[in-house]
């Protein structure tokens, strides 16, 4: 019976990189971004990466990784003020980039994975991002059409998933890693933890098997971007509990 | 006396209504949760996929999994919820989100925003800002009155790349506030910060706005 479980991420990214590949990775931040798989990425040699995330991960971090190693070609995101050395590589025209607002990208990878090969929105209208669509009118306003999009490779990162690829994410880790894994052509994902099929109530999976090709259970370092906390000397719950 | 930073979120806490779900973005934004003003009960959403954000955790609390849209660790409440990033934009895009309160480096006279970019010089992106001007009910501007260079961020053009057209309905500033309701094209000074005279504003604005 073949198995969607390996056992490393090197393992779980055999016979699928090659170079001038597309690849999806989930996270906000540094927050449910699949960190072994992107180091297993990195180590895979692959060349010219478009690569589709919100972020560019930090220097050193996430994909800031392969940034450092000159293998991302083009990266297509919403935001990527926390990394230097992509602004160094972005404004020294050695780095293709293409901005999306954050709830475009997320729609076109929502629309990529669903089969909608696009779709009309009022973002961006009258904006740099307008320039070149097609627009159409609905009800007197304004709307310009976006593409869905897809990938070679997803690389997602889950909090928990059995052995069939169901998956449950924790908390504001979720983000983008769902619509990313409907979108890849081959969807591997990383998890906190394995367990086996049946380990989870059908009610509570967010993400429905299908989707996932190859899962790992690996450890995260999950660093912490900005780490912000209150004074332990104020009463706890003093502020809105509800 | 002008307004701080802190007096302008004070300012911006006053438009919250009880019962609003509201973003709330980066920056003097941010302080305004701060000032909910006491007996108003709002939900704050959180772009990365939240709602009902609660405050900064104790240093026992702090899970890496648990941040908002300035990447810094937050907590939940009992109503909060989370879910993926095409929902949250659903939410935003779709009107669902009743006043969105956010940063600003530009406004025209015609309420068009410029906030994500300066050519050759700043590279970040526009995150959700693009999708918050375009689908948020109400959209709240604060910023100071003029740059460093004492020029006036309130312009008959925005010069910057925009975020988005006609879309805001109140600017706040470290002058006064200035707004419009539905259906006015133009902007009308509304408050004057404690000790600020109207001549002041004139001669700091080059905005054609509706004086008094």
């Amino acid at each position: 019976m073949s198995s969607k479980v390996f056992k490393t991420a090197a393992e779980a990214l055999q016979g699928l990189t090659f170079d001038s590949m597309t690849v999806m990775s989930g996270g906000f931040g540094l927050c449910g971004i699949p960190e072994n798989l992107i180091a297993a990425l990195r180590d895979s040699g692959a060349q010219n990466i478009t690569a589709i995330s919100n972020n560019a991960g930090v220097d050193g971090f996430g994909l800031g990784l392969l940034l450092e190693t000159r293998q991302i070609k083009k990266m297509i995101s919403s935001y990527v003020g926390e990394n230097k050395e992509f602004e160094r590589q972005f404004l020294a025209g050695e780095l293709d980039l293409e901005f999306n607002p954050q709830g475009t990208l997320a729609e076109r990878i929502r629309a990529g994975g669903a089969g909608i090969p696009g779709f009309y929105t009022k973002t961006g209208v009258g904006t740099v991002i307008a320039e070149g669509k097609p627009t159409m009118e609905f009800d007197g306003e304004e709307y310009i059409m976006e593409t869905g999009l897809k990938a070679d490779v997803s690389l997602v990162k889950a909090w928990r998933g059995d052995t069939q690829g169901n998956l449950q994410f924790k908390k504001t880790a979720r983000n983008f890693n769902p619509m990313m894994a409907t979108a890849g052509k081959v969807t591997v994902v990383e998890v906190d933890e394995l367990v086996e099929v049946g380990s989870f109530d059908p009610n509570y999976i967010h993400t429905p098997g299908i989707y996932v090709q190859r899962i790992i259970e690996a450890k995260c370092e999950k660093r912490i971007e900005n780490m912000t906390t209150r004074d332990p000397g104020l009463g706890r719950g003093e502020r809105g509990s509800a | 006396m002008a307004w701080t930073r802190d007096d302008m979120a004070k300012r911006a806490a006053q438009e919250l209504k009880d019962g609003f779900y509201v973003n709330l973005g980066i920056g003097i934004p941010t302080l305004v949760a701060n000032h909910i003003p006491d007996g108003v009960d709002v939900t704050l959403q959180s772009e990365n996929g939240m709602l009902g954000m609660g405050p900064f955790p104790y240093p026992d609390e702090v899970d890496p999994d648990l941040i908002n849209a300035g990447k810094q660790t937050i907590t939940e409440l009992r109503r909060s919820s989370y879910f993926n990033s095409a929902e949250s934009f659903a939410m935003i895009r779709g009107g669902h989100i009743d006043i969105s309160i956010l940063g600003a480096m530009e406004i025209s006279q015609g309420g068009d925003i410029a906030n994500w970019m300066i050519p050759g010089k700043m590279v970040k992106g526009m995150g959700g800002a693009m999708d918050l001007v375009a689908g948020v009910k109400r959209c709240v501007a604060v910023m100071d009155h003029t740059n460093r260079a004492g020029k006036s961020k309130f312009l008959p053009e925005c010069t910057l790349p925009l975020t988005g057209r006609n879309c805001i309905d109140m600017v706040i500033t470290d002058l006064g506030v200035f707004s419009r309701g539905e259906g006015e094209t133009r902007f009308r000074v509304t408050e004057l910060a404690p000790g600020v005279e109207i001549d002041e504003v004139k001669a700091k604005t080059e905005a054609d706005l509706v004086w008094g």
